[in-house]
């Protein structure tokens, strides 16, 4: 990785007007320049990896299976090319800001519509700012994507502290609440006085507290892993316990999904105890890979579509490929951010999916694969000013990765309203 | 590692002779770790230290002599045979006193056969560790299936129950028709369940960790002073403690790959146990003042074992077992039969919690012997052999009244 002090010739670079707290912290452009000498080294420790024997059964009810791994490890030393990743992530204007003692990483595009709405998408465990590349153009250029010049943002996304290229905290403190501090701190020395929020997995958790928080300048948020179970509802969940009250069909569905999801998470709950303990995920390519591919969606762990991925090498529509996974993986080994990136769990002492509180005006898409498909009579009592709900009929918990197309339609459908408001404004 | 056959019987001896390419190649992959950043906080809480740790991997690799384990181990009798489709590694020690107490004593996790060789002077050889002939053990110390030298189960199946099966098969062929078994950590499990089978010739069990009441469905009462004090050191455990429980448990594969692939990943994979031991261990290294027989030399040990083994993930298949057969006994409703023969059990102070005698008396019906003593945790065999061993002699005293072994 290489950092740039002074701003170099680069498609779409910060207008001077919008920088306006240099004086604070400059914003640097930054460029992904991965040494060559790191990617031998990954490729010696990937074709030296001891494995393990065989697991004890034939599916992957005991993790994930040696078969796959010894697949994707192959594929991983002789075909995946990182370079074309790096040439992906330098395609667009990547930045680092200080911000609360931290580099923080950000890709800023703006579109060329002025009055585009701002949004800062922020990514998950176990993914990264690799999750939403593909719905950029989407996104900052609507016109070229089937839409029109009124569905424009211009699109920020930070890497979470610890993930990616954004620093490493040093210090216990950074968790959901204070990330959602520094985002509207980015986004207020952006310039950006009226913006929205959107976020799924760990992004869903910090676009909530961000609504908690509801900055100055936050006009909406919207999110893909909505936090809505009610209470009385969650405790009993989470102690094993039959749910109370007299539920809907779709609530007692939700109920079950829950109880599944809350039978999948052992990875969650190992890191929100143990992440240093995880020093295998630093030294170990495929012990990382391991690990990052054990999470689960509704149709399996690993995540069904991530696991439909690793066969799937180009797609048309967008959809999720092996190259794709690999790249997400490949900069968490880079990064050396496995441990880092697991210490967020440790950070969060919340709960999951419990209803937080939220009274901005909240955005959901609901996928049909994500861990739980939240009902709309939920969604409306966890966020009483819900100016949008919609259930998609595909994607699920990597929606912006998985279905980057619906993803973007989606976004664009949910902030209409907020679009228009500001724009009448 | 080679076997020869000594008998027409299907037991054959065993040495332990690992490759010097391993040795070397293990030193190699310590030297090239690659490290993650510093833990946030002073202390244990967000899991193994990063200064332990780096202090462990230097003497790992520039001062550990494997050798003298490996001299150690073949300085005992060892022994192979399969049992059930599985092979066993067993050492067995028959005391020179005939008359002795035929006794098979199971490790744990993240043990080994490694953690129970100092309690084979004082056990076998009494006279000479401060005991009379009567004291006496044959002593037989098997690797669970997964680990050490054993082999590694190929099907689902392997439980507490079938391993508890096994031991007893293992008795019968070296012909004890009258023995007792012990055990901590998942030995206890082991000893617990044999207990409750209760296969011909077994006399009575002592244990040093009280199984009953961890992941128990109803907790243990807390009436008492101690009682509450042992559900507090329960509860601390299974919120802050437990993680590698629950990743063994269901995901054993997955760090599976971490510990077969990066030596500074098992090793502190194997540290991050309970709290009081690792302190202890953590103390031996980075100030150089082990507790008890927690030296260096013994802690890693064990952890080469597992590496020139390649057991980390075979070894955590164990857990996943004990979740599937736990599942299955409580969607059954079903508890598990009384071990209504003799049972014996000493409470160490750094145990994961401390076992009231009201809780061990609960959990079976015919407690013979109980005690508290003042020193040693979870690895109460490893850390003091000489005081364990005189609580397996004390347990076991009123068993022995009819003499007699094979």
């Amino acid at each position: 990785m290489a950092e740039k002090t002074t701003a170099a010739p680069r498609p779409a670079p910060l207008p001077a007007e919008l920088d306006a707290g240099a004086e604070a912290s400059p914003i640097r452009p930054f460029t992904v320049e991965i040494p060559e000498a790191d990617l031998r080294e990954l490729r010696a420790r990937i074709a030296a990896t001891r494995w393990p024997d065989k697991e004890a059964v034939e599916d992957d009810s005991q993790g994930v299976p040696l078969a796959l791994m010894q697949d994707l490890a192959r594929y991983w030393l002789t075909e995946h090319d990182w370079r074309k990743c790096e040439a992906r992530l330098n395609a667009v204007p990547n930045f680092i800001i200080k911000i609360d003692g931290l580099d923080i990483h950000f890709i800023h595009v703006r579109s060329e519509h002025d009055d585009a709405l701002p949004l800062i998408v922020n990514h998950g465990w176990p993914g990264s700012i690799i999750e939403q590349l593909k719905i950029i153009d989407r996104l900052t250029n609507p016109t070229a994507h089937g839409g029109t010049a009124e569905d424009a943002f211009h699109v920020v996304i930070p890497s979470m502290l610890g993930y990616g290229f954004s620093g490493k905290p040093t210090s216990t403190g950074w968790g959901p609440e204070r990330m959602a501090r520094a985002w509207a701190e980015l986004m207020e020395r952006l310039g950006y006085t009226s913006y929205v929020a959107q976020g799924g997995d760990w992004g869903a958790f910090v676009v909530d507290q961000m609504g908690l928080q509801a900055p100055d300048g936050l006009l909406a948020i919207h999110t893909n892993m909505p936090a809505t179970v009610p209470a009385d509802i969650d405790t009993a969940l989470q102690a094993g316990d039959p749910p109370p009250g007299d539920l809907s069909a779709e609530e007692r569905r939700a109920c079950d999904q829950l109880l599944r999801t809350y039978g999948q998470v052992e990875y969650a709950r190992y890191m929100a105890a143990r992440p240093q303990t995880l020093y295998g995920i630093a030294d170990s390519p495929v012990g990382l890979a391991a690990w990052l591919l054990d999470h689960n969606d509704a149709d399996g762990q690993p995540a069904a579509a991530v696991l439909s991925a690793l066969s799937r090498t180009t797609s048309d529509s967008g959809e999720l490929t092996r190259d794709e996974v690999l790249d997400n993986i490949t900069l968490y080994w880079l990064t050396n951010t496995g441990v880092s990136a697991s210490r967020l769990y440790w950070e969060y002492k919340g709960g999951f999916f419990n209803a937080k509180g939220v009274s901005i005006p909240v955005a959901i898409t609901v996928f049909p694969s994500e861990q739980y498909q939240a009902p709309r009579s939920w969604a409306e009592r966890a966020y009483p000013n819900l100016i949008y709900f919609n259930e998609a009929d595909k994607g699920g918990h990597f929606a912006a990765w998985e279905q980057p197309q619906l993803f973007v339609a989606e976004l664009r459908a949910a902030f209409r309203s907020i679009h228009d408001k500001r724009r009448s404004s | 590692m080679s076997t020869t056959v000594e008998t027409a019987t299907d037991i054959r001896s065993f040495h332990v002779e690992i490759p010097e390419e391993q040795l070397e190649e293990l030193r190699r992959r310590i030297e090239a770790t690659r490290w993650p950043s510093k833990e946030l906080v002073d202390d244990r809480s967000q899991g193994v230290q990063l200064e332990t740790l780096k202090a462990l991997s230097r003497y790992w690799a520039t001062e550990y002599d494997w050798r003298k384990a490996e001299a150690k181990l073949n300085a005992l009798p060892q022994f192979m045979t399969e049992i059930d489709g599985v092979e066993i590694h067993f050492i067995h020690v028959r005391s020179q006193h005939e008359d002795a107490l035929p006794l098979i004593m199971t490790h744990g996790w993240p043990g080994s056969v490694i953690e129970l060789l100092e309690t084979v002077g004082p056990l076998t050889d009494p006279t000479a560790h401060g005991g009379t002939p009567e004291d006496a053990f044959h002593l037989v110390l098997p690797s669970l299936p997964g680990y050490g030298f054993s082999g590694e189960p190929k099907e689902v199946g392997w439980d507490a129950g079938r391993t508890a099966q096994a031991w007893a098969e293992l008795m019968n062929r070296l012909a004890y028709t009258r023995y007792v078994a012990q055990g901590g950590d998942l030995g206890a499990i082991v000893a617990d369940v044999l207990g409750r089978q209760a296969p011909e010739g077994l006399l009575g069990i002592h244990m040093n960790l009280l199984v009953t009441t961890l992941g128990a469905p109803t907790p243990p009462p807390g009436d008492t002073e101690e009682e509450r004090a042992a559900l507090d050191a329960i509860n601390t455990f299974t919120t802050s403690g437990f993680g590698y429980f629950l990743e063994q448990s269901t995901r054993p594969q997955t760090i599976g790959y971490s510990l077969l692939d990066s030596p500074v990943a098992l090793a502190a994979w194997l540290l991050d146990h309970d709290t009081d031991s690792y302190y202890k261990i953590s103390g031996a290294f980075v100030d150089g003042e082990p507790v008890g027989n927690l030296t260096r030399d013994n802690i890693v040990d064990n952890i080469t074992l597992y590496w020139l083994t390649g057991t980390g993930a075979s070894a955590a298949r164990w857990y996943w077992e004990l979740g599937q057969a736990q599942a299955k006994a409580h969607a059954a409703g079903q508890a598990p039969p009384d071990a209504s023969l003799p049972v014996g059990f000493t409470t160490f102070p750094g145990e994961i919690f401390r076992a009231p005698r009201s809780w061990v008396e609960k959990s079976y019906p015919n407690v013979t012997y109980f005690n508290e003593v003042e020193r040693g945790g979870h690895f109460a065999a490893w850390e003091e052999p000489e005081l364990f061993s005189d609580e397996v002699r004390a347990a076991f005293r009123s068993l022995r009244t009819n003499g007699g072994s094979s």
